[in-house]
């Protein structure tokens, strides 16, 4: 029997603005518990929330991005239940009237392409965390995260597997990193994403019931527990039963899914407007402001590289799919007319520095103004291009500063003639049977000599003076 | 010279005249709580703050319109480092870290928040027999109720103990108690004052308002009471006029409307003879009535008794036990800290509404309750726009008797909820609307309310002094030996 999977996401992604979605506390991640939170935050007693524009106008920066419906009239509504780390005992949400209505993006499955349709990108308030490890038998609350501003964006379901998801997920990370609208930094929690996830014969029509799997927060953590999921599904439906509708956990550690409440244990969450806030109106001069101001995509990227930096269709491809990576490569591209060089440093040795660690460049130690410097020093000939890669490995282990490594290290270049022409006499006057093989036509044994010099100054001879100098001593 | 039954307007002479001192004044105020303590009108006491601003304000003479004015704020507004309990023992321990912007402009004009007045638990009820810190007596009589839930503040200001006091109205709770102890309240359009720092009933139908003895110094206090509040989104962003400027203007000429809808069979006989009283005088001031229609009114009870539980069920999840207030002894688990804290902490009347509001929200019901009454509310709205495209104001009386006693209707909660027949229309239309003293029944005050067209408190505040400065209800002190 084939089976068909049908999975639907919602993401979270926390926009990146200044103060919180209804209070001017700070969204700074990191603080001390509890003191980025205000009155509001609080949820004392007689105080009101006021809508953060900012937060309208990043969300209607992913609309715009995503050829969605912008609702220039959108309202709040409370969702009612009750957790410590809730403390007001509802959560502002947009259930009638989303920000931004249907849209698509297009993701990249392997090289294929595939359009996903988003349904809905609503504003809402995160929680506050709840510490449960801290304190003996009792549970801490910090409320530093309460009130932060999240978009939800929930797509349709029209995802066939996990690798699907993974890179649907990306896409959207992807694009909402390049709209300058979240830091996208996962490990912090700015994108966390809950998977619905069906399965049904392929013959069937209708969609099977489905499991909603809660708060994952890596490409890794999405594709195992999907995986996991869909054979579980499978499992108790071929074992007669069926499969039950409710909302599981996924434990990385057993990477296994869990129930965590069934339909008939779910919150009534009992929906209506917020009567505290009045619908927010986005006048035709906000929104076209907005479109005006829209921050470069990637695929324009990607044709500017290959336009006006003279790159490879699959360079300006690879440079342009990360915001940050994009980032590295224009902050570079400063520092030197070279900008083949810089392609080839981060399509080369740092892409294959990700690759070898599994990770995405904003998780790695590389900065931007670091990785700007090596090519700087790369160009001014302050190193060679071979050194360069021992301190681009020093730099991916410790994030020291490029100049500190070449200077605690020693590992300026040598170009002073005389001394490079001494240390090639030296090697010539120590093998004088190879010196005689090369003469007499041996020409491969030219290497020899450079190695050798090479070897004798630790590889910080410049190549280019090595080469001119053998050649006009052996010759 | 006694301060009790004055006026502002009386007072800030008093002390500009130097007839007394603003110290004098605030000692003078607390004795007669002391005197009146049987009310049980404070929960909580100011005192020494209060000396200490009044002695300031007798050193450095204060540019504030009120300066001086001791004003009794109702317990439902948030007051920096003052006890608010908001007539409930969940808030029992609950010190505001600030203050209401409510307290804050009265302030800023100089008055000085003498203490925070009883009220039914939350604002939910109309006798004052709710609070947690025991009931309210009506001036006119220890066995009455004064009404509700602004018992305390009305109770303050009938007494004569302050000229003025802070209420709000959800559905009735400045009106009805103005109208029980026989004195003048205010509930303005809604929006005019800023809901920031009082704690929320139900936000969509909650305003603050003045109490006082006479329509002139509810547009006094009406005047620091308003701003525009951008922490409060649903403030109004109006000019705020002068409320005093137009109130000896002659009302010749004014058109007032008669519901069609309200039977006055349906009152007590002398009710509805006060109320035909003050037609008469209106009439001879040189006002017409209209007969208007309000098609939906029937309604507004049952209306307002899905909308603000709704709404109130929502507002008071945050008494969880968790960050302030009170917490229940030694929870075994989560769920029982939600269920003990709640359960000890929330009264009878506080609980029915938070179980009627779950209710109607829940799904499958949402639709037939919460939804119909948004719905109906809509039509109630339009029903008042169509009346006022006819007259100028709409009279009604304030309640459907005089005050009762205590105890009475304490079986039957539908019984209480009709206390409100005639005042949450306005609320349910966000209009404003005030009750003024227009008669005696049984020796007892009673009130006739004016319900105004959007933003048209001036309007009103002037048909109530044309009706004061030519009649004496409102000058008639209680003698406290009715029963």
């Amino acid at each position: 029997m084939s089976w068909e999977t049908v999975i639907g996401l919602e993401i979270h992604v926390q926009l990146s603005t200044e103060s919180k979605l209804f209070s001017g506390g700070s969204t700074g991640f990191g603080a001390e518990p509890n003191t980025h939170v205000d009155l509001i935050d609080m949820g004392l007693p007689g105080v009101l929330p006021v809508a953060n524009k900012d937060a309208f106008y990043k969300a209607i920066r992913f609309g715009l991005a995503t050829n969605a419906e912008i609702n220039q009239t959108s309202s709040f509504d409370r969702k009612n239940y009750f957790y410590p780390d809730l403390p007001k005992g509802y959560q502002i949400t947009q259930m009638g009237m989303p920000i931004v209505g249907k849209g698509s993006i297009k993701i990249m499955v392997g090289d294929q392409e595939k359009i996903i349709n988003i349904t809905r990108a609503h504003l809402e308030e995160d929680a506050g965390k709840s510490i449960h490890d801290l304190f003996e038998g009792e549970t801490g609350v910090d409320l530093n995260r309460a009130g932060t501003p999240l978009l939800e964006i929930v797509s349709e379901p029209e995802i066939s597997n996990a690798k699907e998801a993974v890179a649907y997920f990306k896409a959207v990370k992807q694009l909402v990193t390049f709209l300058d609208i979240c830091d996208g930094i996962m490990a912090q929690g700015s994108m966390r994403c809950d998977v619905n996830v069906s399965i049904k014969k392929t013959e069937d029509k209708e969609l099977g019931t489905r499991a909603e799997i809660k708060n994952l927060n890596s490409f890794k953590f999405i594709e195992k527990a999907i995986n996991f999921e869909i054979e579980r599904q499978i499992r108790v439906i071929e074992s007669g039963e069926s499969v039950v509708q409710e909302t599981r956990l996924y434990d990385n550690v057993k990477n296994e899914t869990r129930s965590m409440r069934s339909k008939e244990e779910a919150n009534d969450y009992r929906y209506f407007p917020c009567p505290d806030l009045l619908p927010v109106v986005i006048t035709d001069e906000e929104l076209n402001e907005i479109k005006e101001n829209l921050p470069e995509l990637p695929g324009q990227k990607e044709k500017r590289y290959i336009s006006e930096a003279n790159l490879e269709e699959s360079e300006a491809k690879i440079i342009s799919s990360s915001k940050t990576m994009a980032n590295m490569f224009e902050d570079a591209c400063s520092k030197t007319d070279d900008s083949k060089l810089v392609a080839n440093w981060l399509v080369g040795d740092v892409s294959a520095l990700l690759n070898k660690d599994n990770i995405d460049i904003e998780d790695s130690k590389l900065t931007s103004i670091n990785f700007a410097t090596l090519i700087e020093r790369i160009s001014d000939k302050t190193i060679s291009g071979k050194i360069a890669k021992s301190v681009l490995e020093d730099i991916w282990e410790s994030g020291n500063d490029v100049d500190n490594i070449i200077k605690e290290k020693g590992l300026v270049q040598i170009q002073d003639e005389s001394i490079l022409e001494s240390i090639a006499n030296k090697i010539i006057n120590d093998n004088p049977g190879q010196v005689e093989a090369y003469r007499c036509g041996k020409d491969k044994l030219f290497g020899f000599f450079v190695g050798q010099v090479m070897k004798e100054t630790q590889g910080k001879a410049n190549p280019q003076s090595v080469n001119e100098i053998l050649r006009k001593l052996l010759n | 010279m006694s301060i009790q039954f004055k006026t502002i307007k009386d007072l800030l002479t008093m002390l500009k005249n130097k007839d007394i001192s603003n110290k004098e004044l605030v000692k003078d105020t607390y004795s007669l709580i002391k005197s009146n303590v049987h009310l049980n009108a404070f929960v909580t006491l100011n005192e020494e703050m209060s000396l200490k601003k009044a002695e300031e304000l007798d050193k450095n003479k204060s540019s504030g319109n009120l300066a001086g004015i001791p004003i009794a704020q109702k317990d439902l507004f948030c007051t920096k480092d003052l006890r608010t309990t908001c007539g409930s023992k969940m808030l029992s321990n609950f010190i505001p870290p600030y203050s209401a912007t409510v307290i804050e402009n009265l302030e800023n004009a100089g008055c000085i928040s003498i203490g925070k007045t009883n009220m039914d638990e939350f604002a939910m009820g109309s006798s004052n027999e709710t609070s947690f810190y025991g009931n309210v007596a009506n001036p006119w009589g220890s066995n009455l109720v004064p009404g509700g839930s602004s018992g305390g503040s009305a109770a303050a200001v009938a007494a004569g103990i302050v000229s003025a006091a802070t209420g709000t109205d959800t559905g009735g709770s400045i009106r009805q108690p103005a109208s029980l102890c026989g004195i003048t309240g205010l509930k303005p359009t809604y929006g005019r004052i800023s809901r920031w720092g009082m704690i929320a009933f139900a936000s969509s139908l909650d305003q603050a308002g003045p109490m006082a003895r006479t329509a002139e110094d509810c547009a006094i206090m009406l005047n620091e009471m308003c701003s525009h509040d951008l922490r409060d989104t649903t403030s109004l962003d109006e000019e705020i006029p002068d409320f005093t400027s137009d109130l000896s203007t002659s009302i010749k000429g004014l058109k007032i409307g008669i519901v069609k809808e309200f039977d006055l069979s349906m009152l007590d006989n002398s009710v509805a003879q006060v109320f035909e009283e003050s037609k008469k005088h209106y009439e001879s001031l040189g006002a017409e009535f209209v007969e208007i229609s309000l098609p939906n009114i029937s309604l507004s009870v049952p209306t307002y008794y899905v909308v603000a539980p709704a709404e109130c069920s929502s507002n008071l999840s945050r008494f969880d036990g968790v960050k302030f207030g009170k917490r229940c002894e030694n929870p075994q688990n989560l769920e029982d800290l939600y269920i003990r804290t709640r359960s000890e902490g929330f009264g009878d009347e506080v609980k029915r509404r938070i179980l009627i509001g779950s209710y109607v929200l829940s799904a499958g019901f949402y639709d037939a309750y919460y939804k119909k009454a948004q719905q109906v509310r809509r039509l109630i709205k339009n029903d008042f726009d169509n009346a006022f495209k006819k007259v100028d104001t709409i009279m009604t009386p304030t309640t459907r008797g005089a005050a009762f006693s205590s105890g009475s209707k304490g079986d039957d909660p539908i019984q209480m909820y009709l206390e409100d027949l005639f005042t949450i229309p306005a609320n349910l239309a966000g209009l404003p609307a005030l009750s003024i003293p227009n008669g005696m029944v049984d020796g007892k005050p009673i009130g006739l309310q004016l319900i105004g067209n959007f933003l048209q408190e001036s309007k009103l505040l002037q048909i109530a002094h044309n009706f004061q400065i030519s009649s004496d209800w409102h000058l008639k002190t209680p003698s406290g030996d009715i029963n």
